[in-house]
């Protein structure tokens, strides 16, 4: 099979799970409205919710994502080899030159955002630049760049968006119920106790399912960027060096979030906190030792 | 009485609308064909006006290596005159093969190798053989779907006749990295 209708059925894959994932949040949301008795509406709310905060993060998602990592704009004569790596394949790629940002992190990293390839953000850290040759940082801009070219930085915002939605609609609803939000009649109330019972067993399970699909996405979304960038930079040894050295850091990025983990080229999360368990438990990124090998098979 | 009138209408329309959408297509990848071409240029370009800076620094150093400069400043001066694709490809590889003998005497001159304005052109050389590269391979690609649109029906039929014909690629002689098969599910 070719790397095209590789890239094609992988976009179209990514497509079904968002969409199946839209259908699922209003589903939920309507089942918790009418298990609490109030109709519809808490659908309503929950799609002019999640349209609203779309409409934020698809515009100012990069800014919110760079001011939570503390970056600065790179410059040519400071960050040479990433300033003119990202300006290389940029052309290879077809597309305008992403902005560049630099963490001062000595921790090894790198993340893109940014809603399409004319707004797109390339970030960094120091450790990963002092720290890489040149056709290793070549792999890595390159599997960064393939995130903006297969639009995977617009998908993940708006999947963040989702998931932190369905997140927000679970915890009301749980609160609704210490409350006593519930205002069920006396007629049906065989009906309410039953959407009761489903509405819990959604309450819990929804944030779990959420984060599920939002990784789904994101595993599929590292192999796809892995095998874009071999075609980029037609050297896929200097991507796998690159994931060895980065298998071999054990330090933790400080920037990094639960929100934003799945940004980042490999985990943030690595060693010995409650973090790396909890990554561990739903990754966001594929083994590298699994990546490395695919790469070398290429 | 006027279903079948609208709907052959309809039919008319939906022909009209494909065609149109394919000589589109094929408008916009040439012009983005030139595109590419321009920055292949630009490129090229970029790296010639490197040149007399980065003989002039060696020279300081080691002035005897008279053939290698002669060589370089020939190649540089056939890459400008250069006009067609071919003369370009052709000029571009003679000078990329010179600069490597320029860099590979300048290794046996460790003071050289020392000098800061020296290193700052060797960086910026090699980056822009990158530029190059890269370019060359957005215009090849671009090339490759292009031809492969133009081979394919319906096109075939209509694009001898509106002026799309098969493009060359911009060829490397040697030391082209070669498009990676991916394998991967």
């Amino acid at each position: 099979m070719s790397i095209h209708s590789q890239i094609q059925g992988n976009i179209t894959k990514t497509y079904i799970i968002m969409s199946a994932f839209v259908v699922f949040v209003v589903l939920v949301a309507y089942v918790l409205g009418v298990s609490l008795g109030y109709g519809t509406s808490f659908m309503w709310i929950a799609v002019l919710f999640s349209v609203v905060s779309s409409f934020v993060s698809y515009y100012w998602g990069d800014k919110m994502v760079l001011a939570m990592s503390g970056a600065k704009p790179a410059n040519r004569k400071q960050n040479f080899d990433f300033y003119t790596v990202a300006e290389n394949l940029a052309i290879a790629a077809g597309l305008p030159k992403p902005k560049l940002y630099v963490i001062d992190d000595t921790a090894m990293n790198a993340f893109a955002t940014g809603r399409d390839p004319a707004h797109a953000v390339i970030c960094a850290t120091t450790g990963i630049l002092v720290k890489l040759e040149r056709r290793e940082l070549e792999g890595v801009i390159a599997h960064e760049l393939s995130h903006i070219k297969n639009f995977d930085t617009r998908l993940m915002a708006v999947v963040a968006v989702l998931v932190g939605t369905v997140a927000f609609l679970a915890d009301m609803f749980m609160r609704s119920l210490w409350w006593g939000g519930r205002r069920d009649r006396d007629e049906d109330r065989g009906v309410g106790q039953i959407m009761l019972v489903v509405g819990i067993a959604l309450a819990i399970i929804t944030p779990i399912v959420a984060t599920l699909i939002q990784l789904a996405v994101s595993r599929r979304r590292e192999f796809l960027a892995d095998a874009s960038a071999a075609d980029l930079t037609r050297y896929p040894e200097g991507l796998a060096r690159a994931l060895e050295k980065l298998t071999g850091d054990r330090e933790v990025l400080e920037a990094a979030t639960n929100a934003t983990a799945h940004l980042y080229v490999v985990n943030p999360f690595k060693g010995k906190q409650f973090a790396a368990w909890f990554s561990g438990l739903f990754n966001t990124h594929p083994p590298i030792a699994e990546r490395i090998k695919i790469l070398r098979a290429i | 009485m006027w279903t079948p009138l609208w709907i052959v209408l309809g039919l008319v329309l939906l022909v009209v609308f494909y065609f149109w959408s394919l000589y589109n297509g094929l408008v916009s990848l040439k012009t983005s064909i030139e595109e590419a071409w321009s920055q292949i240029d630009v490129q090229l370009k970029r790296r010639a006006d490197l040149i007399p800076n980065l003989v002039e620094t060696i020279k300081g150093y080691a002035k005897h290596e008279k053939t290698v400069f002669s060589d370089v400043t020939k190649a540089r001066s056939a890459m400008m005159g250069a006009r067609s694709m071919e003369s370009k490809a052709a000029a571009s590889d003679m000078l990329t093969a010179a600069l490597g003998k320029l860099i590979a005497i300048a290794e046996a001159y460790p003071q050289l190798k020392a000098n800061e304005n020296f290193v700052q052109l060797q960086k910026e050389l090699s980056d822009t053989e990158d530029k190059v590269a890269y370019s060359r391979q957005y215009y090849n690609n671009l090339i490759r779907d292009y031809n492969e649109k133009i081979r394919t029906f319906p096109n075939t039929f209509f694009n001898e006749s509106l002026g799309f014909k098969e493009k060359e690629y911009f060829q490397a002689l040697k030391g082209e990295r070669k498009s990676v098969k991916v394998n991967f599910s």
